[in-house]
């Protein structure tokens, strides 16, 4: 009976909701982590959020896009959750939006498939997300699908045994597990593979371990920030020559600030991504260009995620002729193919995921700078653990 | 000397019997706790895990503020109970109650086997012991992600409706009030171990460990049953937030929120049983609004806040309530 | 037993870096018993101090390491005079909260004014790199940070044992009270060790950033570990702070070393078992 009564209640809610929709906003709620450690994962995505409706407007379809931001503090999927409901229920919100981490992206899925709300992840990486609800639409990219890309690209190019190291948590397991996968289905031989703890200030012991077994290659797999460095740093100090022994990883390991960090010793490192701010493309450019004015620095593969997944909402909402109720979004938002800053991107109809071409970069100087240099891509990869699943 | 003996042994039943009574503030507290279901439902999700958050920190008033154990790894009860009642609810009993049950009991067990350790240290010392059992368990949380999911947090967890009736349902009704009703029981056991001869002696022990010792008081046993007690509570307010959430994850057991939860409670004010109910309250209220208001920069409101407290309101809110209202009696 | 070598000395360079973070808090504790949980954002501003005036206005390194110093005991004497002498009769969870306050405020006015993005330091070419040494490695910049290390605790144990104010401080530290009585101004002993300490604290993060890097929360990640080494260490013992913080950097890397998948375990236990065997610390006095 109580049931019946919230049911009610409920239904009472979303009607009234529906009609102050009518009223011409949308408001899109964002979930990201302000503060605590991931910070500047959620900047990034913040900023690209602005210069998206800088450069096209608050206005689609004849709505208002409205935005209410809430801070998570980092991994809280308890007050992403809370988030979630409270977006939904008091401030009705007709989208979310954001998710930077994994649990708390699984935490607002259940109250998207509840609430059959639609959600676009524009961060977080772990495969099984876009499981959790079918109205949920991810635009950045999986950790399997760069990995195990790489993973294959490392056979491909010569090398047979590889010493991987990743940080013991979530994604770098799951990294772990890809780049695994790819390079020993194509026929490599993992010669060593070692966990170091999430929280690790020094790697100079991992990197000496590494160089005692002599492998030709060795895959590091760390979160962005101040590890990089770091492990540039180790890699100088324990007298790695990047010519003898090959570096890979991911985005993170090369990213803007360790490269200015780690100076002329991290020439030679070769990551796998989605995004890099010197892809040479004429959309790119304009990207960056008005980034930088914007920002004064400039974007990374978190913006391009949330930049993305505003022009995706846009799109749909164009598409629908500004409905928002979660199953038109979803469905418009299904093969929606489009060019983006990192090059062409669709999302897959099956499973609302990302297509999208994978690169492969060195570090290399360009004109006195450090840049990652894309020179060999992958086009049109898909997750591969959702397509490993389905089978 | 009869006639005297006579009043003077009445005397602590008298005192107890005094303090257990409900004075009227406490009534119209309790009695202002159901407001959110008339007036603010729109925060009733935000009220229940500010309940839970109020358990936690009575909790840990328990042994702070009444037996001087000063701890910063106290979130490792509150996760063990949060996962315990993940975990047998991933396995398909989902039934609240009996995550309940077994969160208590799960925390219950380690927080007794901990105060044999715990037991025997004093100041810096036990602070930083308790601080590295937290981090070596949630390091073994971390490690063991085949039990607990690891950092993506368990999968797969679905509480089932309340007496088979109350679905845990969106807008948080049943959440509110099952974790109500929790804290409020949680909060009677506390009140009963306070206003008893173990809870003075406690406080005893906190004043003068050693001059209890001293008088023939069983301070170790004192200090681990109050552990013990204070484990089980906290364990039952983790499970109580895995299944009103329906999520687990590492940080239920993390520095993060051992740390917080000391702060709003000295927010609050230690030793004063409602202090930590006060704290949390305060202390969600203004981080939500805070955080609202400016996402990215409301640490720097929240720190003015904890600063403003301190300096004008010793001892914490109801510390310093009590300066300015000195007939007002807190409950403790 | 070659890696043996290299993991004793960078254990070590690590530990050195950890002591200079905390060998005012040690003393400072000892000395007053003010617990100062805001000790780590005095070298998060050191840190800041040294990234802006290498990038901002292009300093050489070490010459940004006295205005780093400088800066932080600036800082703690105008918390000191504000906020501190208020509370030194509270008690310790007053303490304990309004120093959290201030570094949630400390944590949020540098993501407002650096940005929450990590802070690049690019050091002059000669303190990159390793010099080799019979088959070892060892990195130029551990090097130096063990000698600078050294040089301050040599000139602190030398201040402390041979000067006047060192005696006072010692006296201070064993005996607040009957110091008092001799006639020694305490408070302005205080003052005066506590802007010290906070000094080494900022040189200390000035030096931080090329080994674990600095972003705007900087102050809350350390202050885990600064706790361990002054509680392991012994409250108001240098000499305690400079063992643990030695022992500590070397089974920290010994651990991540020989058993990486439980590398960040033996910190805490290694700690634990200290403190168990002494509570009050290594050198501890009570």
């Amino acid at each position: 009976m109580h049931r019946l009564m919230i049911g009610a209640a409920a239904i009472a809610a979303l009607l009234l909701g529906a009609r102050a929709e009518a009223a011409g906003t949308v408001k899109i709620g964002v979930i990201l982590s302000y503060t605590g450690q991931f910070a500047d994962a959620a900047t990034q995505m913040d900023n690209a959020i602005k210069l998206y409706v800088k450069q096209h407007g608050d206005t689609v379809a004849g709505k208002k896009i409205e935005f209410i931001r809430k801070d998570t503090g980092g991994i809280a999927p308890d007050i992403a959750k809370r988030f979630a409901q409270e977006l939904i229920v008091r401030d009705h919100a007709d989208i979310l939006a954001g998710f930077a981490l994994t649990p708390n992206a699984l935490a607002a899925g259940d109250v998207s498939a509840e609430a059959k709300k639609f959600m676009v992840v524009m961060n977080a990486a772990t495969s099984i997300i876009t499981t959790k609800s079918p109205y949920m639409a991810r635009t950045s990219t999986t950790t399997p699908m760069l990995n195990e890309t790489l993973g294959i690209w490392a056979y491909k190019s010569g090398l047979r045994k590889i010493y991987t190291m990743v940080s013991d948590y979530g994604p770098g397991q799951d990294a772990e597990q890809a780049f695994h996968t790819g390079f020993k289905n194509a026929g490599g031989e993992i010669i060593g593979a070692v966990r170091f703890p999430v929280a690790n200030p020094d790697f100079s012991a991992f990197i000496q371990r590494a160089k005692d077994m002599n492998p030709e290659a060795i895959y590091i797999w760390i979160p962005g920030g101040a590890q990089p460095a770091a492990v540039g740093k180790a890699l100088a100090e324990r007298g790695i020559d990047l010519k003898k022994t090959k570096i890979l990883g991911q985005d993170a390991l090369a990213d803007e600030s360790a490269l200015k960090s780690m100076g002329d010793l991290s020439i030679g490192i070769i990551t796998v991504s989605n995004y890099d701010y010197t892809h040479d493309s004429a959309m790119n450019r304009e990207f960056v260009k008005a980034y930088n004015a914007e920002f004064h620095r400039n974007p990374d593969f978190f913006s391009a995620g949330a930049y993305d997944g505003m022009h995706l909402i846009y799109a749909a909402l164009q598409k629908t002729g500004g409905k928002t109720d979660g199953q038109a979004l979803i469905d418009a938002s299904k093969g929606m193919k489009w060019e983006s800053p990192r090059g062409p991107m669709m999302i897959d109809p099956e499973t609302r995921d990302v297509i999208e071409n994978v690169y492969i970069r060195r570090v290399e100087k360009v004109g006195g700078k450090l840049q990652n240099v894309e020179f060999d891509k992958v086009e049109n990869v898909k997750d591969p653990v959702k397509a490993r699943m389905k089978k | 000397m009869a006639a005297d003996t006579a009043p003077a042994l009445a005397e602590p039943h008298a005192r107890f019997a005094a303090a257990s009574r409900w004075g009227a503030v406490e009534v119209v507290f309790w009695l202002a706790t159901l407001l959110p279901f008339f007036v603010a439902q729109d925060y009733l999700v935000l009220a229940s895990q500010i309940a839970i958050t109020a358990l936690f920190a009575v909790s840990l008033d328990l042994i702070l503020g009444y037996a001087g154990v000063v701890s910063l790894g106290h979130a490792a009860f509150f996760g063990l109970g949060a996962y315990a009642a993940g975990i047998v609810s991933k396995a398909g009993w989902g039934e609240p109650l009996l995550g309940l049950l077994l969160g208590g009991a799960v925390a219950g067990i380690v927080g007794y086997g901990a105060s044999f350790i715990i037991a025997r240290f004093r100041h810096l010392a036990l602070i930083m012991i308790t601080l590295g059992m937290g981090e070596l368990l949630a390091q073994a949380a971390n490690s063991a992600s085949w039990l607990t999911g690891g950092n993506d947090g368990l999968q797969g967890v679905k509480t089932m409706p309340l007496f088979g009736v109350l679905d845990f349902d969106l807008y948080g009704y049943t959440a509110y009030g099952y974790a109500l009703a929790v804290l409020f029981l949680g909060f009677l056991v506390a009140r009963r171990i306070t206003n008893a001869p173990f809870g003075l002696a406690l406080r005893g022990i906190r004043e003068n460990f050693v001059r209890m010792a001293a008088i023939g008081a069983p301070t170790l046993p004192h200090i681990r049953k109050a552990y013990t007690i204070a484990a089980i509570i906290a364990g039952v307010a983790g499970a109580v937030l895995t299944e009103t959430t329906e999520t687990v994850s590492l940080e239920t057991l993390g520095f993060q929120r051992s740390a917080d939860v000391l702060v709003m409670l000295i927010l609050g004010g230690v030793g004063r049983l409602y202090g930590g109910i006060v704290g949390a309250i305060i202390y969600m209220i203004a981080r939500d609004q805070f955080s609202d208001v400016n996402p990215q920069y409301w640490y720097f409101w929240i720190g003015l806040l904890l600063i403003a407290v301190v300096m004008f309101l010793p001892n914490g809110i109801l510390g310093g309530l009590e300066r300015i209202l000195p007939s007002r009696r807190s409950g403790g | 037993m070659w890696p043996v070598i290299g993991v004793l000395f960078d254990g070590f360079a690590y530990g050195m870096l950890l002591f200079l973070l905390s060998v005012g808090l040690t003393v400072t504790l000892g000395m007053m018993n003010f617990v100062n949980l805001a000790h780590c954002s005095f070298a998060m501003l050191g840190g800041y101090v040294t990234v802006t005036l290498m990038n901002r206005f292009g300093w050489p390194f070490f010459a940004t390491l006295p205005a780093s110093f400088l800066a932080a005991a600036a800082a703690s004497v105008l918390f000191e005079r504000v906020l501190y002498r208020h509370l030194y009769q509270r008690s310790d969870l007053d303490q304990c909260l309004l120093t959290i306050g201030i570094v949630f405020v400390s944590v949020a006015a540098a993501a407002y004014l650096f940005g929450t993005v990590q802070q690049p330091v690019h050091l002059p070419d000669y303190l990159h790199g390793a010099l080799a040494v019979g088959g070892q490695s060892f990195a130029v910049y551990r090097m130096v940070l063990i000698g600078i290390a050294l040089l301050l605790t040599g000139a602190l144990v030398a201040g402390l044992e041979l000067t006047r104010f060192g005696a006072m401080v010692r006296a201070a530290v064993d005996n607040q009270r009957v110091a008092r009585g001799l006639g020694i101004n305490v408070g302005r002993v205080f003052a005066l060790t506590f802007a010290l300490g906070s000094g080494l604290a900022g040189l200390g993060g000035s030096l931080a950033i090329d080994i674990v890097g600095l972003d705007h929360a900087f102050a809350f990640n350390y202050l885990i570990y600064v706790l361990i080494v002054v509680s392991v260490g012994g409250l108001g013992s240098i000499g305690g702070s400079f063992a643990a913080a030695t022992l500590l950097g070397i089974s920290d890397m010994a651990g991540k070393y020989y058993f990486p998948q439980f590398g960040a375990f033996l910190i805490y236990l290694v700690m634990i078992v200290l403190l168990m065997w002494r509570p009050a610390g290594i050198f501890g006095k009570r």
